[in-house]
Parts: structure tokens; sequence; C-alpha cells
């Protein structure tokens, strides 16, 4: 046992102290408990340095967008990702859909009394890790522990900011009648793999998530001339995350104006995919993605769209999956199997598997 | 997948259809009774695109629709208590009890799970010996056999904190009931293929025999739903009353033996009040004696649930029995819905309402 000041058990407190390998209320206390937890297991991991309250960055001359995010995502670890993983990727694609290059990163996390450092470890490594693929770096943040059963282990809550080095999309009230929809690939790979992994529904083998940055995709857009200039035949990008593609689309009918039809024949879904929903009954177009975008582009260059998505790995499914018509009385529409179309709904509840 | 993308074949489902219309020579009236068939006509268009010659009346096999709101009812009370986990299917959940569903009691307190399997049910008693564990068990001889091994299982692991709440309902009584009714208009009936698949279809003889009405078992892909219909139509247009299995793939004519056998242990045939079709004879099962410490009506004392009734502007019974259709009910599309249901039908992804609201809508809406 060492004398040391900064050695806890030599103190001889009869309130209980921190233990080395699970989270305890004292390290939100702002004491040097809090400083160790900040100086020996986040900072290192992340690389930060700073010590101030705020981080000054370099300057920039472009305009600056701004966006945050909360996950809360249980489990915190789910095939292909996890909960650092997902806080990085979820904010920067909210910036590269906008137009932006995601730059800068505030990472704030609100922990459950009692979570396992070591496990606080893993989650800070693939935040390094991420922001290190995505290239953004984190340069502020927050920890604060709240009781057991206040919060389920671990939530983060990631602000992006990027810049727009040139022009960005107009966005979807410039949707235009007879415009396509593209989606970058296939769907709802993320909402099934965290619902299996949560329910322990146990397929083999097991559902991963699509998470992935999606600058790839606008930098391939940027280098084919195809984004970032007036003339770019990209009117709208968007990630579909939560509602999945049927959320994005209706926004966007309600946005232009107009009316969006898809085909069903066209809709990139893995055989796996479609197998898990068919037996959940759960329509896959309702459910999350964290690596798919959806654009709207004009119909005259989208299959050069197409194929400068397809020129990207995570792309290679991209494919137009509808077209945007006049206003009818259904916003958002699906043409099945025998050709007639359908309304195709919001999401509206939880995803419950239905029983057979 | 590959495998079932030919029971998804467009031009295979398109001559189909041509050859429905070629064969019929009149309207006729079919009841798919299978909730899940229900919403492939629907979500494929067939219903609508044999509307000229085939009336498809959807029938009562959505086994969340028909369980009782007062089995939902003593579910809510049992999970407000001390110590009792209530498990169940993510359908079952949403459902409207006479006041309110189990989601409802879990927002306010109580303790509610979601599994996938009955036999999950037994692991979360195991893992929590303190807990008292009811499932709430519902569906048709489909999910009455896994239920009845969650049964044996827990009686072999020794537990005393697991026990069901039985609902498992029998289709054939119910297809009997329907055919009793003075103002029945079904010309034929498809059967239930995941039913068949369980309880095999040599119990069908003598009710086509009985009844002079043809019967064809039939899958749940377009092309599957579609060559059972073209063979109802066969079939009346022969005015030839006549078992014909057409899901051969999954069907066989004997059954499941071992899942037949499993419930025969567990099970015994009882009569059953249907959610708005009134009790019943021989429709459903109830534990046999020897497993009356896993049912939760025995084992807790759950508060009198008789006097739970249906909205009374739901029409939900008339519309398991086929004598109206979801979008005729006044209540449809405006005080019910997905989000607010009045009645099962349009809570459960399998029940006739919710397939019509989502998938039809527009038509009403115009």
């Amino acid at each position: 046992m060492s004398d040391s000041p900064t050695d806890a058990a030599a103190f001889a407190c009869p309130l209980p102290v921190a233990s080395d390998d699970k989270i305890t209320l004292a390290h939100g206390e702002g004491g040097w408990l809090t400083r160790r937890l900040i100086e020996t297991v986040i900072a290192p991991r992340l690389g930060c340095t700073a010590q101030n309250d705020a981080a000054v960055v370099a300057p920039t001359t472009d305009r600056i967008v701004i966006t945050t995010d909360s996950f809360v995502v249980s489990p915190l670890r789910f095939p292909g990702g996890d909960i650092g993983r997902l806080a990085v990727i979820g904010t920067a694609n909210d910036l590269t859909v906008s137009g932006a290059i995601p730059r800068w990163l505030s990472l704030a996390l609100i922990i459950e009394e009692g979570f396992p450092i070591a496990e606080l470890e893993c989650v800070l490594a693939s935040i390094a890790a991420t922001a290190r693929e995505v290239g953004v770096e984190i340069v502020t943040g927050d920890t604060k522990i709240v009781p057991r059963g206040a919060a389920d282990g671990l939530y983060i809550n990631t602000t992006g900011i990027g810049v727009l080095t040139d022009v960005p999309p107009p966005g979807p009230a410039a949707i235009e009648v007879g415009d396509h929809v593209i989606v970058s690939a296939p769907l709802a790979r993320h909402g099934f793999a965290i619902l299996s992994a949560r329910e322990n529904l146990g397929f083999e083998p097991p559902l991963k998530t699509d998470c992935a940055d999606l600058g790839p995709l606008t930098n391939s857009l940027r280098t084919h001339t195809l984004l970032g200039t007036r003339e770019s035949p990209v009117r709208a990008m968007r990630d579909a995350t939560r509602g999945g593609l049927t959320a994005v689309l209706h926004e966007w009918a309600a946005a232009c104006g107009h009316s969006i039809t898809l085909d069903e024949s066209q809709i990139p879904i893995r055989p796996e995919v479609e197998g898990v929903s068919q037996l959940l009954g759960i329509d896959p177009l309702h459910v999350a993605n964290e690596g798919v975008m959806v654009l709207a582009v004009a119909s005259d260059r989208s299959q050069q769209v197409v194929d400068a998505l397809r020129a990207v790995s995570i792309g290679h499914d991209a494919t137009v999956v509808g077209v945007v018509k006049p206003k009818s009385i259904v916003p958002v529409s699906i043409k099945r199997l025998l050709g007639r179309e359908q309304p195709l709904d919001e999401p509206s509840e939880a995803m419950l598997p239905r029983i057979c | 997948m590959k495998y079932l993308d030919d029971f998804r074949d467009p031009a295979v489902a398109r001559r189909l259809v041509q050859e429905i219309h070629a064969t019929a020579r009149r309207k006729h009236t079919i009841m798919e009774v299978c909730g899940g068939q229900t919403h492939s006509l629907l979500r494929y268009g067939i219903a609508e695109e044999l509307s000229d010659v085939v009336e498809l009346i959807h029938g009562p096999g959505c086994p969340v629709c028909v369980t009782p709101a007062s089995a939902i009812d003593a579910a809510c009370q049992l999970a407000t208590g001390d110590d009792v986990t209530i498990v169940s299917f993510g359908d079952m959940l949403r459902v409207p009890g006479s006041n309110a569903s189990l989601l409802d009691a879990r927002s306010s307190g109580g303790s509610v799970r979601l599994v996938y399997s009955p036999l999950d049910a037994v692991r979360i008693a195991q893992e929590q010996p303190e807990t008292q564990v009811v499932f709430l068990a519902v569906g048709f001889e489909t999910t009455a056999p896994a239920t009845a091994l969650a049964v044996l299982q827990a009686e072999q692991l020794k537990l005393t904190n697991f026990a069901v709440l039985a609902n498992h309902v029998r289709v054939l009584p119910a297809m009997e009931l329907l055919m009793q009714a003075s103002d029945c208009r079904i010309e034929a009936f498809l059967a239930a293929g995941h039913v068949c698949t369980v309880t095999g279809i040599t119990q069908y003889e003598a009710f086509v025999q009985r009844y002079r009405v043809p019967v064809v078992v039939a899958g749940f892909e377009p092309v599957d739903l579609l060559a059972g219909i073209l063979e109802c139509v066969r079939l009346c247009e022969l005015q030839t009353p006549k078992l014909v299995n057409c899901y051969e793939r999954s069907v066989e004519t004997i059954g499941n033996r071992s899942a037949q056998d499993v419930v025969d242990e567990v099970y015994e045939v009882a009569d059953m009040t249907w959610r708005g079709m009134a009790e019943i004879p021989a429709g459903g099962y109830r534990l046999r004696d020897r497993f009356a410490q896993f049912d939760a009506m025995k084992r807790f004392s759950v508060g009198d649930t008789a006097v739970a009734i249906d909205s009374t502007d739901c029409r939900s019974g008339d519309i398991l029995s086929g004598r109206i259709k979801p979008p005729d009910c006044p209540a449809f599309g405006g005080r019910c819905t997905p989000e607010s249901p009045l009645g099962a039908p349009m809570v459960s992804s399998e029940g006739a309402c919710a397939a019509y609201y989502r998938y039809s809508r527009r038509s009403t809406a115009s």
C-alpha cells in the first residue's frame, strides 16, 4: 500500500471509494477521481491534450455547419459496430449529407454508476479509431456519472462541426417532378442487427450493421463533378437512419409538394435481411440504416450519379428505386409485384416482432 | 431465398390471375382463414386484382385478434403485481384489454418482456428465480407445440416460478361455427398453410363432406395464394366439394406427429371464448390437470375480468366472421387507427383492419 495522497486505498474514508474496474459516482464529482478518469482513461485514448474548458480550432473562411445527435443504443456492442463507432459515424454522416466536410467533434459521455471501466476503454478506442477513419478531430468533451438505474450503461452525445467548401445541394424543396430517387446500399441492416442483438434472436450468421462513413460517396460525386457546383444534378441527400427510407421520402414529399413512387422490384435488400423481415413481420423500408444515403437527382443524369456511387465500395449496390410524380392524395407509394401502387405509410410504432 | 423468389414471380402471378378470370363464370366468395394470408393478398394487390371474379372474406385466423380482452386484463393485472414478469410475443403487447394494453401496463411500472419463443420465457425464469415469470401464450395450432414444449421443459427443470396464461385456439371449430351461421356466404376456404403443417389435413375431410364446401390448403406467397384461389374457383365452378393440398412443399397429409404429441401431452381440448366471436365449442386448449402448477389462472389470484367488454364502436366481431369489410366499420381510419386501436384486428400485423389501413386506404380516402 502506498502513502501517496492520490492512492484511494490510503484514505481512511468511511464512504466507499472508487474501485479501479467500475465507474462510481465519485468519478463524476469533479475531484481528483474525475481528473484521473479523464487524464488516464479518456484523453489518452482520444489523443486529446487540451486542458481548457473549451477548444479553440483553426480559422476557416468557409461556412460552418453544425449538427448534434445523442446515442442511446442498446446493446452497446452489436455485430459490426458499437455505440462509439455509431456516435462518430452518425454525426459525421449528418454533416456529409448536408454537403459539408466533417472537421471537429465534441464528445459528451453520460455513464451509469457501476459501468465497467474496461468496457468504457473499448468504446473510447472505437471512437478514436472511427474518428481517424472519418478524418474528424475530437476537440472537447464532458463526462457525467448518474446513479445506477438512471441510465442504461452509457449514453453518448456528439456535436459535429463541418465546413462547406463548395455549393451544397439545394435541399428537398427543390425536388422536381420526374426526378429519380437513388439509394446507395441495401436497406435495413442496422435496425435488424440491433433488434436481433437486443432481443437475442440468434440468427446465424448474425446480421451485421451497415454503419459506415458516407464521406467516400460524396467524395466520389465531387470527383465526377456531380456535386459541389450550381450545375449539380443532386437536389437533396439524406442518410436514411431512424424510420428508414420511408421516413426520408415522407419528409421530402412534404417539403417539395410532390408525390414519390417506389418500385419494389428495384429496392436492394439482402436475402438474409429479407428473411428476417418476413420472419418478424417488420417492413424493411421502415427500418433504420447507418450507412445508406438517399438522393433525389435530376433524371437525365441519374445514371451518372449511380455510376459514381458504385465506384466506392459502400456504394456498390447503388440503384434508382423511385421517381417523383405530380402530387396525389398519397405522398409516398410503392409499386408492388403485380404493378399495383399502394400507399407506403410512415412508420409510427416501435418495432415489435409479430407472433408467427 | 432464391427458392422463394419463384413464388413471387410476377409473370407466373399474372398468368394465374388470367386463368382465374378465365375459369370463373360468376363471382365466387372465398374465405382465407389466416391473417398472414390476408396481409399477403392485400400487400401484393391480389384482392384488388381479382375483385371482379372473387370476393375474399378475411377469416378469424389472427391469434392476436381473437385473444379475449379478459386474458389481456389478467396479464396486465399480474404484470403490475409484485415480483411478476409477464412475457409474450411482440404483437400482444399493443392489444388493448378492456382498459389498457401490456405496453400501457409497462409504462405504469409493470414488468413486461417481449420474447420470440416460449422457450425464452423458460430461460428468463431460470435466470431470475426470485421472479414469477408468466408467459401469455396465444396462437393457433402453430404456436401451441412451442408453448407445450416450454411447459415440459419447465417441469423437467423443476421450475416453481414459471407459469402460462394459456389462450391457444383451434382453427377447425371456428370454421364450423362460421359455416353454421344462417347468413354464411362462404363458398370455399383457403385453409391456413402453417396450421396444416402441424395438424395435417385429414381433419378437413369430414368438414368438407359435412358442409359440402371445398377446402384448399394454401401457402403465403403470391403464387401460392393465386394457385389456391384458382383451385377454389375450379372446385366451385364444378360444384365439387373436395379437399386439395396446394401447399405440398410444407404440408404433409398427416402433419407433424411429434408436435401433435407434445400438444396432446400438455393440453386438452376445451371450449374457448374468441374475442369478437363468442364461445366456440372445442375452440381452444387448456392445460391438463397434471400441469396445474404451471397454469397462471390457478396459481395466481386474478381479479374478476369477466366483465371485460370490447369497445362498442368496434365491429371486430363482424369483421372476423366476414360479415363486413374493415372499411365498412364506422370507426375505421377515424377513431380507430394502428396508433390508437379500438380492437385487436387494427393492432396485429396480421389483423384484417391493419392490413386494410396499411395497403388500401387510398380507395377509402378518395
